[in-house]
């Protein structure tokens, strides 16, 4: 599965390279954002309801120890099987030995970004058993061969002439169909039979709720629920992150999540799963995979209020002309670019530094993480493990020094205006100048203002 | 009260016409405004790129420059923010304390300290308003759009003081210009994209002029036209609020 990891801005120059199509991207993400305004500007109260969903997830962190036990008991007392995964190893091998059990080959999988994360898919598929994504724009990229762009809209980088190929090469669809009903039925015709057929069933968790054992999922298409009852085992996978103490808090984030992610009012489907069926077996799989380290980083911590509506990404500038797959993680976006380097900094060490840090982020975000700061303080951190080229640490060393004395800053930016070269690098070579490459430079004055100043002593 | 000017380094070095228009209008109010020599940069430039720790020096003459004023006002609202967010000195935080409680940028000293109610600017053109984000988000000179609070906006409040000034409604009222410091080079094809959409937006709304509280936004934008030769002009909003004076 390791591939080598192309940084950030090499990715995104390579989309960049279809101005019309990222145009479209472009356009399509900023209208999520658009009705997610219009529609969240229509509950006069919405940064209250940020604040006590915040304020939620932080005491549930705060003792998510005791959140967790309190989980575990309730869901067991409700006759599900739960299992704890270290890591993403982990989670896969217990999932594959549930599989084993039952002798299952086929599985229906609803969306689950954390099952993206573990990359369980083809660690199955090594195993020689069918996993299929039912989520439609999943089953696309799937068909496709792709990792999701979007945590919410995992194939909104696919245009819908491209899903009528794919679906023409995979489903036997008319060749140059891009009627999105059309698709859509033939999609739903396909999923069909795999439902129908499948052995066991793994669905993701929006929400945990700790007294109750219960899990909530939240789906537009309704193929979380179809799954897990057709199917005679289900499996509901979780990061520890998911809780929430109670059902009545349930009404704070129901009410937000959908409103923030796609500008709808609630999900199509909020499906309370809290015990197996009459025959049936239900799963749980709590996963950390790193999420206590994170919980260990105090700068970092409150990361894990996510609740993964995706709107960070539909609003962040970067993401919308760069593309999801730029980010190279399975989470894109800013959420992506702050989780990422607690799994891998070597790897995810570019991530931070793919923002202008301009705060839409943090001001969009449901449960109030500042990301654009922890953007910020990744880069500090980042910077301090060695993760950064040696170029940029001597010419960093440079500029201090010159800033730092007024003397010497005076001298450099005297001498033609040599401030150039080392605030942005401003040389005007445009083959070894990034900024010449599409901007003029400014034109640089006769004197600076301090000269200035300095002739007219400031007698206006 | 006196009031001491922050110059950013690139401004002083490139854009002067901005220090003195900022200058002149806080002049044309009354005010005893001084420059002091020593300064040279805030540190943000670092900081941003992952450096911060190699800021003490930065800072250190930051204090040494600025100790002793009552107000420290600057036509920057990314540089303002970063001495609010993160100037601080171990061997003299008392100082570095006070240095960030007082350091303001130009619009919200207008409009929260100095109170101004009229201005005796004229400019009669079609005008696109870039609040940069540091300043809108950071500083909270505006509200975001992103957000569900009372709408306000500093620098708009003193542009309508403005006598003949006809402001522009943009398709995308706060969206970032692609500038953030080193990512304008390290990201270069994103920036460039995200700056040549903003523009797009204020040609698109037939702007004349496009004005904005961070000169540093500016630069890049104005770098994007200047190549397209684009009939746009580029002119940060102290030189707006001092035009005519
Ligand atoms: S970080 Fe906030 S805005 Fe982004 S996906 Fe998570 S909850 Fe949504």
């Amino acid at each position: 599965m390791e591939t080598k990891t192309i940084p950030h801005a090499e990715a995104a120059t390579k989309f960049l390279a279809n101005p019309a199509r990222v145009q479209w991207h472009d356009e399509t993400l900023w209208f999520v954002r658009y009705k997610r305004d219009k529609i969240v500007n229509e509950i006069p109260e919405w940064e209250q309801l940020r604040n006590l969903a915040s304020q939620i997830k932080e005491h549930t962190l705060s003792q998510l120890d005791q959140y967790l036990e309190q989980f575990e008991a309730a869901a067991q007392a409700n006759g599900v099987i739960v299992h704890w995964a270290a890591d993403a190893a982990d989670h896969n091998r217990i999932v594959h030995s549930i599989l084993q059990q039952h002798n299952a080959r086929k599985i229906v999988k609803s969306k689950s970004m954390l099952t993206e994360e573990c990359h369980l898919n083809p660690y199955l598929e090594a195993q020689g058993i069918e996993v299929v994504d039912t989520d439609l724009g999943e089953r696309i990229v799937q068909l496709n061969k792709e990792m999701p762009s979007h945590i919410v809209l995992p194939a909104i980088h696919i245009k819908k002439e491209e899903v009528g190929e794919i679906f023409h090469q995979h489903l036997g669809t008319e060749k140059g169909a891009s009627d999105p009903l059309y698709l859509a039925l033939a999609a739903r015709e396909h999923l069909r039979q795999k439902f129908l057929a499948a052995d066991i069933a793994i669905t993701g968790v929006n929400f945990a709720v700790a007294e109750t054992g219960a899990i909530v999922v939240c789906t537009n298409e309704g193929n979380a629920d179809l799954g897990a009852h057709l199917a005679k085992v289900h499996i509901a996978c979780m990061g520890i992150e998911k809780l929430i103490p109670r059902t009545e808090h349930l009404s704070v984030f129901l009410r937000m999540l959908a409103r923030n992610a796609t500008g709808q009012n609630i999900t199509a489907y909020s499906s309370h799963f809290r015990k197996p069926a009459p025959g049936q077996e239900m799963h749980i799989v709590i996963v950390d995979n790193g999420r206590t380290t994170q919980l260990g980083r105090e700068a970092f911590r409150n990361s894990l209020k996510c609740i993964r509506c995706g709107a960070c990404l539909n609003t962040c500038p970067v993401y919308r002309r760069s593309g999801g797959h730029s980010y190279h993680n399975a989470t894109a976006g800013p959420i992506g670019a702050i989780l990422a380097p607690n799994l891998d900094m070597r790897k995810n060490a570019d991530l931070p530094f793919a923002s202008t840090l301009c705060g839409s982020c943090t001001d969009v975000c449901p449960v109030k993480i500042d990301i654009h700061n922890q953007l910020y303080q990744w880069r500090q951190v980042l910077t301090q493990e060695g993760y950064v080229p040696a170029a940029k640490t001597a010419s960093m060393k440079a500029m201090a020094s010159v800033l730092s004395s007024p003397a010497r800053y005076s001298f450099a930016g005297k001498w033609a205006r040599k401030f150039l070269r080392w605030f942005p690098s401003l040389a005007l070579n445009k083959r070894l100048n990034p900024w010449a490459k599409q901007r003029d430079l400014p034109t640089p004055p006769k004197e600076s203002f301090r000269e200035w100043y300095q002739k007219n002593g400031g007698n206006q | 009260m006196r009031v001491a000017l922050f110059i950013p380094c690139y401004v002083d070095q490139f854009y002067p016409q901005v220090g003195i228009a900022t200058l002149k209008l806080l002049q044309h109010l009354g005010l005893d405004v001084h420059f002091p020599m020593q300064q040279t940069c805030c540190g943000q430039p670092m900081a941003n790129g992952g450096f911060e720790h190699l800021t003490h020096s930065c800072n250190a003459n930051f204090i040494k420059a600025f100790d002793g004023y009552d107000y420290i006002v600057s036509p920057s609202g990314s540089c303002v923010l970063h001495v609010k967010d993160h100037l601080h000195d171990p061997k003299q935080e008392d100082k570095a304390t006070q240095v960030r409680q007082r350091v303001f940028e130009l619009c919200e000293f207008l409009t929260d300290i100095v109170q101004v109610q009229s201005l005796q600017a004229r400019f009669p053109k079609r005008v696109a308003v870039h609040q940069g984000c540091h300043g809108q988000r950071g500083l909270q000179l505006a509200a975001s759009t992103e957000t569900v609070t009372p709408r306000f906006s500093k620098p708009l409040q003193l542009l309508k003081m403005v006598e003949g000034i006809e402001l522009v409604n943009l398709d995308r009222p706060d969206e970032c210009c692609g500038f953030g410091g080193t990512f304008c080079v390290t990201e270069e094809a994103v920036s460039a994209a995200m700056g040549l959409s903003r523009v797009a937006d204020y040609t698109k709304h037939e702007a004349q002029v496009v004005t904005g509280t961070d000169v540093s936004c500016l630069m890049h934008q104005e770098g994007l036209i200047k190549r397209r030769k684009l009939p746009v002009q580029v002119m940060h909003i102290a030189e707006v609020l001092a035009a005519g004076l």
